[in-house]
């Protein structure tokens, strides 16, 4: 299929006419190809998400690979990095394989897995990382993500074996001593609601561990959902020493505060939590100045039963994909280049997949690409959601910005708002 | 009137006042022979208690049943809630059963919130996890006010696990309402940094209780459980003990009119000796006594009019 | 039941002194009907039956000499219309020391209407104890009774449309003695 945009907008640039065929950016129009009028709308680099679960294998209630990968391509993604916390783990080469098919076979997306770093997450034993990269997954990123990998000759092991294959390993930074039984930030509003707090230090301290770790080894360190103002300096300097460490904030940390805990709903019950104001705007300003290189999900569907409960019974976790754009759009406002760089071409680099957040104007680029109507508004009705569940903290928000189309490989995955398949 | 009491915070001075006073009047009556008023007929109330507490259960049973209501005791145990059922299905069930008021003792905080979003009658929280237990604050209020004839100006010193502790939430909170001077006394390791700023910025915090005794007109003594000790809030129950708990010397360092209060149960020699808890300072059993007096207050006050 | 506007236009049917002579009459037909009142106890129902309880117990201790004990008896619990309101404060309820078992009791109150509240105080009555005998004692009977039950004393009939309601105010309570007729009128 051949796709003539008409009028589309790349990154904020004045109109032009973007042709697509046989997969890729063209230059010239093709005969017959399908006319798009895209007059208003803005077409960025298909985004990719570094941080997404999508539950399958094991929680086929919460999520599965398809209907995670059609709420991705809803909310402009052409690839996504699914991480291993799945039942069974994602420790092997056997289930990271399984992911990468289920991916292909839903073909909404480029569903790349993430290998566990440990077997079965227990942070005791690495798992065969190796096998993992060399099989048809062929895996990048390790992460333990739900669990940090708190042994730090562990962690530094790991962070030494990937080089052998470029890969690198995604920690989800939280020292497990310092957060037992924690249920939300540790801070006033924690004290008030009688919830055992989840201290900024503890994440803060293993990501000065590991950045150290990283630099002493000479490794790549990714650094998972980034969340307070001390983990912005922690990176701000480990860059500016030449650490080779790359990091990642969610949108509600961009947006949500930990107030939102006070009707004890636990939608709002997320790891790590939503924190301060103070924390919010220091985030906000880490992406801007690229200290934090990019805006992940961290997609987490959960079943109603794991969040129609008490607070401390629910499970933490948002979903994110379908609202991630908007969220960022509210944020920062169209600054296309910026939002093209944090959620598209910045996390393709990360996770190492060539065909994504290419250069639409050059012909030849993979046609990885979405449609947006920043002028058009949405109200987000959780029961309007592609993901099999429903646990978005938006629910009632009016946000800016409509995903009106998605490409994968010149395909449409999503036309007019709507998944076609 | 307000139609949960979730919190505290839920109330103002005059609700507070109110439901004071309207004890008074019920301890009153509560003097005579026939205990029993009609007010509440008609009118169910359910108890669903999913962690033990016989004192606090029988407390509102005796409440609810003086008030002439139907009492329905749901306790966790050997009930479907122990077979798995969620909080949401048992509200969905007392619903069904058109319970007027839910009375619930949960083990994780904000369950009393969660609930009043899955029934349609009062939710009142006898204590949830490490969040509130409102009546609790309101009997101790009223315990204060009876034997020392106000609480605007009285100096309240809250001593002990402040960090795990309902009472003492819920009492910061209903004390500053009621315009008394709050000093919480503790190891720094069981007094949130924040608790002044999250409660109310008119309390104050202190790490030494010899210090605070000689001003405080009423010293409350919280349960310090033994097994914090092994996640090393303190090091020993003599340490802690020494410390922090009450006992005849210090008990003289209190002003001559200054009251002892526990929320109970007691750690006899832990936090408070012995001979301090049976003094006549000591309030303990009355604050049981009055304990009904102001859950009957509370369950006429939600569930009385329309 | 359908309350006038507060504009409504209201006509004072006793004031000041004529409130006085009316209090004085009750008494003297209370000590006359229950020959000396003695073996009597006053319990005036909240807010304004407590003032007026013991204005007539002060009265018929100027006109004979004699002490009657006073109370009074709070019928919130026991309405029968507690739930069609929005919950209402308590009033006090304190028997005299000497209690009420086998003596004659005199409930007291401001207006007699509908005689549910006299039904509430006889309910509330029975929980206390066991009084030898119950009287009425009123200042306004307005009519349009809904229960079978009458007044021992009135202090004044004013005969009412519905419509119309009666407002009793006492220096105790309010700063000045007056019974006001309000709306209806032509």
């Amino acid at each position: 299929m051949a796709y003539l945009l008409k009028g589309v907008s790349i990154l904020g640039a004045s109109p032009s006419d973007l042709y697509i065929a046989d997969g890729v950016v063209s230059e010239k129009p093709v005969e017959g190809a399908e006319v798009i009028d895209a007059t208003g709308l803005v077409a960025l680099p298909g985004l990719v998400d570094v941080h997404t679960h999508l539950r399958e294998p094991g929680r086929e209630d919460a999520e599965t690979v398809e209907t995670g990968s059609r709420a991705a391509a809803l909310g402009g993604y052409t690839a996504v990095c699914a991480m291993a916390n799945t039942s069974p783990v994602a420790d092997t080469a056997g289930v990271v394989e399984q992911v990468w098919r289920l991916g292909r076979e839903a073909g909404l997306v480029d569903v790349q897995p993430i290998g566990a770093v440990t077997v079965g997450l227990a942070g005791k034993q690495m798992a065969e990382l190796g096998a993992m990269a060399t099989s048809a997954a062929n895996v990048r990123i390790f992460s333990d993500d739900g669990f940090c990998v708190a042994d730090p000759k562990l962690m530094r092991r790991a962070l030494e074996y990937v080089k052998a294959f470029d890969g690198v390993i995604a920690q989800h930074a939280e020292e497990p001593r310092l957060t037992e039984g924690a249920q939300m930030h540790e801070g006033e509003v924690s004290t008030r609601l009688g919830l055992t707090g989840w201290p900024a230090v503890a994440e803060e301290a293993i990501i000065a561990r590991d950045v150290l770790l990283a630099e002493h080894v000479g490794s790549r360190l990714h650094v998972c959902h980034v969340s307070t103002a001390g983990s912005v300096e922690v990176l701000r300097q480990a860059k500016a020493r030449g650490v080779r460490v790359t990091a990642e904030v969610t949108p509600h940390h961009l947006l949500l505060t930990d107030e939102l805990a006070a009707g004890y709903d636990p939608v709002f019950k997320v790891n790590p939590p939503l924190r301060t104001r103070s924390d919010v705007e220091a985030l906000r300003q880490a992406l801007l100045d690229g200290v934090i290189d990019v805006v992940a999900t961290d997609h987490a569907p959960h079943a109603v039963q794991d969040k129609e409960c008490e607070w401390a019974h629910a499970r933490p976790g948002m979903l994110g994909l379908e609202t991630a754009l908007p969220i960022v759009l509210s944020v920062f406002g169209p600054q296309w280049d910026l939002i093209a760089d944090r959620m598209s071409i910045a996390p393709a680099r990360i996770a190492g997949l060539d065909g994504h957040g290419g250069d639409l104007t050059r012909a030849g680029t993979p046609a990885n690409l979405t449609l947006v109507d920043p002028a058009a508004q949405r109200t987000v009705d959780p029961a309007e959601l592609a993901s099999r569940s429903r646990n978005t903290p938006y629910a009632g928000m009016t946000l800016p910005g409509r995903i009106v189309a998605t490409f994968l490989r010149g395909e449409a995955t999503v036309l007019d708002g709507k998944a076609v398949k | 009137m307000i139609k949960h009491l979730r919190s505290a915070a839920d109330l103002d001075a005059a609700t507070a006042t109110l439901i004071l006073d309207t004890a008074a009047e019920m301890a009153a009556l509560s003097g005579r022979e026939v205990k029993k008023l009609p007010a509440l007929r008609g009118r169910t109330v359910v108890n669903l208690f999913y962690e033990d507490s016989t004192r606090t259960r029988i407390s509102f049973e005796a409440a609810a049943k003086r008030l002439s209501a139907d009492v329905i005791n749901f306790s966790a145990k050997g009930s479907s809630v122990s077979k798995g059922e969620s909080l949401k299905d048992t509200a969905l069930t007392l619903q069904a059963m058109g319970a007027d008021a839910v009375v619930i003792r949960h083990s994780a905080s904000g369950a009393p919130h969660r609930l009043s979003n899955w029934v349609d009658g009062s939710v009142v929280n006898a204590g949830d996890g490490t969040h509130e237990h409102p009546t609790q604050a309101l009997l101790d209020a009223y315990t204060m006010r009876s034997r020392l004839g106000r609480l605007d100006g009285l100096k309240v010193a809250v001593v002990g696990d402040v960090l795990h502790s309902r009472v003492a939430r819920s009492n910061v909170l209903l004390l500053s309402t009621l315009g008394a001077e709050v000093t919480l006394v503790g190891p720094p390791t069981l007094i949130p940094v924040d608790i002044v700023a999250a409660l109310s910025k008119t309390a104050r915090v202190s790490y030494d209780l010899d210090s605070v005794l000689p001003d405080s007109d009423v010293v409350m003594m919280l349960r310090v459980q033994t097994e914090r000790m092994q996640d090393s809030y303190f090091p020993s129950a003599r340490e802690y003990s020494r410390r922090y708990g009450l006992d005849v010397t210090r008990m003289r360092k209190l002003p001559e009119h200054a009251i002892v209060m526990h929320p109970g149960p007691m750690n006899r020699g832990m936090e408070i000796a012995p001979e301090v808890a049976d003094s006549p300072r000591s309030t303990i059993v009355e604050q049981v006594a009055n304990g009904v007096s102001v859950r009957m207050a509370v369950l006429y006050l939600l569930l009385g009019g329309k | 039941m359908a309350q006038p506007r507060a504009d409504a236009p209201s006509k004072i049917i006793l004031a000041g002194s004529d409130l006085h002579r009316v209090v004085d009459r009750i008494a003297h037909q209370i000590l006359e009907k229950t020959s000396g009142a003695t073996g009597t106890v006053l319990l005036g129902i909240p807010t304004r039956g407590v003032p007026l309880a013991h204005r007539l117990a002060a009265r018929i201790h100027a006109f004979e000499g004699v002490e009657i004990p006073v109370g009074s008896l709070d019928i919130t619990l026991y309405r029968d219309d507690l739930r069609l309101n929005a919950t209402r404060a308590l009033g006090k309820t304190e028997l005299p020391a000497g209690g009420i078992d086998g003596l004659r009791v005199i409930l007291v109150d401001d207006v007699l209407f509908s005689g549910r509240s006299v039904r509430a105080a006889l309910d509330a009555l029975k929980d206390l104890g066991r009084p030898s005998s119950v009287q009425l004692a009123v200042l306004v009977d307005r009519g349009h009774r809904q229960l079978p039950i009458r007044a021992d004393y009135v202090g004044k009939n004013i005969p009412t449309a519905l419509s119309e309601s009666v407002k009793v105010t006492l220096t105790e309570i309010d700063g000045a003695d007056e019974v006001k007729l309000i709306g209806g009128l032509k």
